[in-house]
């Protein structure tokens, strides 16, 4: 807790509010676990997800007894919210791990602050990315089907496929992220074990510490092995919404079929995953009084790096819609045609709108600057991704090449509860993380204070 | 210890034979078995996997092990005597009937009747129940092809709706308790010499049939015999009654004909003789090599139809104008004298170019009249042909085929008379369903009710059992004994393949109830009608030679030239003053009369052209929909078709319908194809669509003017497969020119792409030592009629959906025949164009598949590996083709028990979330080539038809080996006029497409 007012004057510009000390860090953060009072936004905002996550078992149940023709997908739209979503889902995952591994390595310190729950958020954005793939299918139950395992039959999956390309890349790409998530925790999870005063939480937070005393040498192995898992994790951020591009790259639909995809993919699944990261922090920070902490600065760095991506983004819709022009291909032209003006018109243009021309008011410094526009505009962005996903999947297969099997997909209701299923799923899994988890780094965030650099200045 | 290396297993002892050349072999079997591996191997029943016995043999896998493992076989054993597995018989045939090998299709010729005349077909038996109906190649009317009606009848065979059981006023009875009742109604009669019988039935052209009418009113002079066909050929019958004072029946010879006028003739596509005509014309029409003479066709008729799409010209015009074109074309060639100008342009128009084409082939020309024109149209084409000296060359009369050609609109105003007079004691009605499709004034459903004893003799507990107190079970023809005559009146035969599954009866054994020997069969009543016919002497082999081949060799009717009655074919002045809209009805083109409304293949049959299902639709103009105040303008594409809804009025009756806009229809016009509105049909049938017999009265039986149309405020949506019909030109997807372009430049067809060099993809390139099957089709042959469409369903076990699931975007069919429009949306060109999987060299959906669902066989086949699929729809996605098709649900009936005897057991039952295509029908090759290695030999060319190929009419499909350069298939891809749709994308389609030519009149400027 903030034990004097001037804590909580916002000055932009510095990582960590004046006044802080490595005890009041510690306290602050590891109260919003350990206290017993739950403030009522945990509640509602955890009685919404767990509300339309039993949505989603209720969608679940009724896919996996019925079929996916609950869903609104048909010929020729094969594939249709369930692979948007998988999409989306992944890309906002990826902010969690471009904040804690790349900006680790480029020595950005003020991602210090918002790293563990932009981890976190990765973890459980994944979790509900990687529901899709498995929710889509035909034959659900045969998912192990895409594993390379030994078996009977002598049969392997096609390597040929960008499907176990994905298979591989995500479940790579969970398997990294959790890892690092839980290797940042240790120190934090020991801190919890000695401060709480309830005996199971000290049993669990002590079994999950492992051990952690705080010596110089764990210090010194810990040190190690985050930086190994950053250098790790590095490489993900871009293979795997590359590689999840590929899905589309590699197939022959017009509107698909793109060489630029995956750095087009990746921006935007970083334009997404700020989007995200904004959109949790600045409610958090303000019922949690995190303001000293996840400063102004933090929100809006993000900011511009929601501005760059979006740019890169932009750039890309202009390069697709110029190559389609340039290429002179009937069928290529005919995809981008159909979708400034086809029956996707309307969600195009949206994304257009909420994608590139609203974003440019955060060259706006007040706009930046304030949270409250801030949330409002990174949801407009994230809107925005997900209608650029769906348009980019739905109105290419919908008219493709054989005019006579054009045919356009229109969602059920079981499609938009799934969705919302997942969303509940990501806010039920988050809201547990921040009760029972310190959302924000306490060790990272102590190294911020003037009192760290000053003894390592000293040193 | 064994060795495993000292062992030898089977593969091991084939090894050893194969590495030997020669006389090296082995030099007798002895030598073989002396060796001690091939001893061990005879003594162990799985050598490799057993376990040693003793513990010296395998100290490891010992007795211990043995025991071991007995001992928790012994436990599951125990596990898997927890679910009580259902009780299975398996019966061994006592005595196995002749050539019947289990695994074995075999094939009898039999026949089906539409209309009362026959077809000859072939059935597929599999163990004793019919799968699949074919083309008897050896019968006129089929020459081997079949038509979607007939390719369906085997669901109706199988369809869980049919009556099943004899029923008195809501009751089960027996058969033997409507007899007591029958003779019990007889016995009355006799004093009145049967004046209270009344007998109604549909067009009958049996011999047998007719002979027994003929003894049955010898025993009851005062019977009355009536028919009633919806749609038969009323019109026909009375023109030539005007043209000749007579009955005649008229059939065509298409082979001799360069030039072909139909007026409202879809003479390619419906019809008794429909497959025979759309051989002929399409051979006449086939260009090869340096052969490039083709037929030319116009077509004048108000609704497009399949044979309106083959046209090289083709006329819209209202129903009624056809009268007045008929009219002035006679004047144009000399033989009327009426006007030759109007107040319809479009009418004359071409009257002089057409008249001067049929002029310079005389004897080689054909004028047809369609079967729903009045009968002036008739008489007038009766007149052109003979003076154009076509009668015995390409038209050919002969006697009527129906046993008692009669008016039967008067006929059935005959019974309604005496109904109401309370004259009918006895009503009997054979088959059909007049309740529902008699002229709407007759009220016949309520007037039935006036009859002392009414029995309906029916496939289905229709409208009409309704208004009947017994309601008997009719035999379907897989069934039932009984004969037919065909077009030209030859008589086929009908030969059963199965047991009545509901204990029906066929029409000739209920009739024979009114004889002197009431109970004999089907069999027999057929068999001793032909007993006495024949004149040689040894009857059973003339007998067992007639059921072989399905038909009675030589009993077509002799042709005879009647003498045309010229003065009594006046031309009419003008067409009648529009009054309002023209109604327009036809019988729907696929469920017919209705009498298919409950055949879940043909509701999900996309008409040709329009390619609605399940539903019938007031059919309308795009310019006569701009009146009404309904423009479709701002449809985006891709989007399901949604009409509004019309009211209709005609003569005081109103009828809701949905609008459909339908490019090429004529002006001022409304089509409404009949069949729908069901009450009582079962349920796949009843209450969907309207009821166009609703509005149909005995005057206006095909087309009135006089309709008035308002347009609701409320809208229907449509279930339409293919929606878009417009085609970009830049899309390589289907071509077409005309045949002086072709002579000119015989590459058309390529122009404007480039097919992508060989070795553009960096996989190796697939190499075929044995076969490589291929696929050609011939888009100058190919006129949309979609029997393939059916075809490929009976064939491959292809779920239906239902409308909902349509309108999805769900439907199942393998094969799909495209419609696209081209030029003026007034009179648009109609082009068809069947697609099925294009099996492509470099195949898009091999490479997506996550699982290796989907192969390339090493006959360059995509293999779709159902087990392995898990449904990741990639495959789909990525076919530019769209011809995959994905089981959303659990479409496919695992539950209806008659249904499971209708399934091709040589084809998987899909299951929910697999997805399934076109396999070019690979249980026929495979069978073939099975066939071909027990003779030693390679598959014959044309010994594999694929399901589509082999019920083509136009014989458009071909398949074959495309290694084999002499193949059938081989020289049709050989052919300059040969593209693959959208080659450029370098996916090298196995199956390629002949372009399509035309041969239109220079005279004519569109």
């Amino acid at each position: 807790m903030p034990e004097t007012p001037e804590l909580l004057e916002r000055k932009p510009h510095e990582d960590i509010a004046p006044g802080y000390t490595f005890g009041s860090v510690t306290d602050q953060i590891a109260s919003v676990v350990l206290t017993k009072r739950t403030p009522f936004f945990w509640f509602a905002s955890f009685g919404v997800g767990f509300s339309l996550l039993l949505l989603l078992l209720l969608s679940m149940a009724l896919l996996f007894g019925k079929g996916v023709g609950i869903w609104g997908i048909r010929t020729p739209v094969m594939w249709g919210f369930a692979i948007t979503n998988f999409v989306w889902w992944i890309g906002i995952g990826h902010a969690g791990t471009l904040i804690s591994a790349i900006l680790l390595l480029l020595n950005q310190r003020w991602r210090n602050s918002i790293n563990r729950f932009a981890e976190a958020m990765t973890l459980f954005a994944v979790a509900c990315a990687g529901m899709f793939p498995l929710l889509h299918m035909g034959r659900p139950w045969l998912f192990f089907w895409l594993f390379p395992y030994p078996n009977t039959m002598g049969v392997q999956p096609q390597f040929r496929s960008p499907l176990v390309w994905d298979v591989f890349a995500v479940s790579t790409y969970a398997t990294v992220s959790a890892l690092f998530w839980f290797v940042g925790l240790v120190p934090d999870l020991g801190t919890l074990r000695d401060r709480t005063q309830n005996k199971v939480g000290r049993l669990i937070y002590g079994v999950l510490s492992l051990g952690w005393r705080g010596s110089a040498k764990h210090w010194s192995i810990y040190e190690t092995a985050s930086l190994l898992l950053a250098g790790l994790a590095t490489p993900l951020v871009l293979s795997v919404h590359t590689v999840v591009s590929f899905d589309f790259t590699i197939a022959i639909v017009p509107g698909w079929h793109s060489t630029f995809f995956p750095p087009y993919f990746v921006a935007g699944a970083i334009y997404s995953g700020f989007a995200m990261v904004l959109v949790l922090a600045i409610p958090l920070r303000k019922v949690y009084g995190l303001e000293g902490l996840i400063t102004d600065r933090h929100l809006e760095n993000s900011a511009k790096v929601m501005l760059a991506t979006g740019l890169i983004v932009a750039y890309s819709y202009i390069m697709e819609l110029f190559g389609a022009w340039f290429g002179g291909d009937v069928y290529e032209w005919g995809a981008f045609w159909h979708r400034m003006a086809g029956p996707y018109a309307q969600q195009y243009w949206m994304l257009v709108t909420c994608n590139i021309i609203l974003p440019q008011a955060l060259w706006i410094r007040k706009i930046r600057t304030n949270p409250v526009t801030l949330f409002i505009w990174s949801m407009i962005v994230l809107v925005g991704m997900w209608l650029e996903r769906f348009v980019i999947i739905v109105s290419s297969l919908a008219q493709d090449f054989v005019t006579s099997s054009w045919g356009i997909f229109s969602p059920t209701r079981w499609d938009w509860f799934t969705f919302f299923g997942t969303v509940g799923l990501f806010l039920f899994l988050f809201f547990i993380f921040v009760r029972l988890l310190p959302m924000i780094s306490i060790f990272e965030v102590r190294t911020l204070l003037p009192q760290a650099k000053a003894k390592e200045e000293q040193g | 210890m064994n060795d495993s290396s000292e062992k030898l297993d089977l593969a091991a002892v084939r090894a050893k034979l194969q590495g030997a050349h020669g006389r090296e072999y082995w030099r007798s079997l002895e030598d073989l078995a002396a060796t001690p591996e091939f001893q061990e191997l005879m003594e162990r029943e799985f050598p490799r996997q057993s376990i040693g016995w003793s513990e010296d043999e395998d100290p490891v896998k010992g007795r211990r092990n043995f025991l071991k493992l007995m001992s928790a076989s012994l436990a599951l054993a125990g596990l898997s005597a927890c679910t009580r597995q259902p009780t299975e018989f398996i019966t061994p045939y006592i005595r196995q009937p002749e050539d019947l090998i289990p695994g074995r299709p075999l094939f009898y010729a039999t026949s089906t009747t539409l209309n009362g005349v026959a077809t000859g077909v072939l059935a597929e038996s599999h163990e004793g129940r019919p799968t699949k109906i074919e083309g008897n190649p050896e019968h006129a009317a089929s020459l081997g092809a079949c038509s979607a009606f007939s390719q369906a009848s085997v669901l109706g065979l199988y369809d869980p709706d049919r009556m099943t059981t004899v029923n008195y006023a809501g009751e089960t009875r027996s058969w033997g308790m409507f007899f007591g009742a029958l003779r019990e109604a007889l016995t009355a009669q006799k004093s009145k010499n049967g004046a209270g019988i009344r007998i109604l039935t549909e067009t009958i052209t049996s011999p047998t049939m007719a002979d027994q009418f003929k003894r049955i009113r010898q025993m009851y002079p005062g019977l009355k015999w009536h028919q009633w066909e919806p749609a038969g050929p009323h019109g026909a019958r009375a023109g030539a009654q005007m043209a000749f004072g007579q009955p005649v029946n008229t059939y065509y010879d298409f082979s001799a004909a360069n030039v072909i006028v139909s007026l409202d003739s879809d003479f390619l596509a419906s019809g008794p003789a429909s497959l025979r005509y759309a051989r002929q014309f399409a051979a006449k029409r086939r260009v090869r090599g340096d052969k490039t003479e083709m037929n030319r066709l116009y077509v004048v008729e108000p609704m497009p139809t399949p044979t309106g799409s083959k046209a090289d010209h083709r006329l819209a015009l209202r129903a009624a104008d056809i009268e007045v074109f008929a009219g002035a074309l006679s004047t144009a060639i000399g033989v009327g004298k009426g006007p030759r100008s109007g107040d319809n342009n479009d009418v004359y128009k071409w009257l002089d170019p057409i008249g001067k084409d049929l002029a310079s082939n005389k004897g080689a020309s054909l004028i047809i009249a369609g079967e729903c024109q009045p009968p002036s149209v008739h008489a007038f084409a009766h007149a052109m042909n003979a003076a154009l000296g076509n009668v015995g060359k390409t038209v050919f009369y002969t006697d009527p085929i129906e046993a008692e050609p009669v008016d039967q609109l008067a006929s059935l105003l005959d019974l309604v008379k005496d109904l109401d007079a309370g004259q009918v004691d006895l009503l009997l009605i054979l088959g059909g369903n007049p309740a529902y499709n008699a002229p709407v004034e007759l009220g016949l459903r309520d007037r039935f009710a006036k009859a002392r004893v009414a029995a309906h003799l029916s496939l289905y507990d229709n409208e009409t059992s309704r208004a009947c107190q017994w309601r008997l079970p009719e035999a379907h023809f897989l069934e039932a004994w009984g004969d037919a005559r065909g077009f030209d009146g030859s008589v086929a035969l009908q030969q059963p393949l199965i047991q009545p599954l509901y204990g029906g009866k066929a029409a000739s054994e209920v009739l024979q109830m009114l004889t002197d020997h009431p109970e004999m069969a089907s069999r027999d009543i057929v068999r001793a009608y032909w007993a006495g016919q024949h004149s040689g002497a040894d009857f059973e082999t003339w007998w067992r030679r007639s059921l072989h081949d399905g038909f009675i060799a030589n009993s077509a009717l002799p042709v005879k030239t009647p003498a045309l009655h010229g003065e009594s074919i006046v031309a009419p002045a003008r067409a009648p003053k529009l009054n309002g809209l023209e109604v327009i009805f036809r019988p729907d083109p696929a469920v017919y009369d209705g009498r298919f409304a409950n055949n879940g293949w043909l509701q999900e049959f996309p008409r040709p052209i329009t390619k609605i299902t399940w539903d019938n639709a007031a059919i309308l103009s795009p310019a006569t929909a701009h009146q009404l105040g309904l423009d479709s303008a701002n449809r985006p594409s891709g989007v399901n078709i949604v009409g509004k809804m019309l009211e209709l009025t005609y003569q005081g009756r109103t009828l809701r319908a949905p609008a459909w806009i339908q490019p090429g229809h004529a002006d001022g016009a409304i089509t409404l194809h009949l069949g729908y509105g069901r009450t009582r049909a079962g349920r796949s049938g009843t209450g969907i669509g309207f009821n166009a017999f609703g509005l149909r009265t005995g005057q206006a039986m095909w087309h009135d003017t006089g309709l008035q149309a308002k347009a609701l405020s409320d809208s229907y949506e449509f279930a339409t497969p293919s929606i878009d019909h417009t085609l970009d030109p830049r899309r390589h997807i289907f071509r077409a020119a005309d045949i002086e372009d072709y002579r000119k430049d015989p590459n058309f067809a390529h122009e404007g792409t480039e097919d992508p060099p060989p070795g553009l993809t960096i996989y190796p390139e697939w190499k075929y030592p044995g076969y490589a099957w291929g696929m050609a089709i011939d888009l100058t042959a190919c006129m949309g009629c979609g029997a393939c469409v059916v075809a490929c369903q009976a064939e491959n076990n292809i779920a239906v959906v239902g409308k909902d699931q349509v309108r999805r975007g769900r439907s199942m069919q393998w094969l799909r025949v495209d419609s696209y429009y081209s030029g003026d949306p007034a009179n648009p060109g109609i082009v068809n164009q069947p697609v099925p999987c294009m099996q492509c060299e470099n195949a898009p959906c091999e490479l997506v598949c996550p699982v290796q669902a989907t192969n390339h066989s090493s006959e360059g086949l995509n293999d779709m590996v159902y087990n392995r699929c898990v449904g990741t729809r990639y495959c789909s996605n990525n076919c530019p083709y769209k011809v995959r098709r994905f089981n959303f649900y659990l479409f496919s009936d695992y539950e209806t028990p008659s249904l499971k005897l209708l399934n091709n057991p040589d084809v998987t039952v899909r299951s929910r979330g697999v997805m399934e295509k076109c396999t070019y029908c690979v249980q026929r090759i495979n069978a073939a080539k099975i066939d071909s290695e027990k003779e030693g030999r390679k598959v014959r060319d044309g010994e594999i038809q694929t399901a589509c190929q082999a019920t083509c009419p136009t014989e458009a499909i071909i398949f074959g080996n495309v290694n084999d350069p002499e193949s059938r298939v081989s020289k049709m891809k050989a052919e300059k006029l040969n593209y693959g749709m959208l080659a450029e994308l370098n996916t090298r389609p196995r199956t390629t497409y002949l372009a399509e030519l035309r041969n239109p009149n220079s005279g004519i400027e569109d």
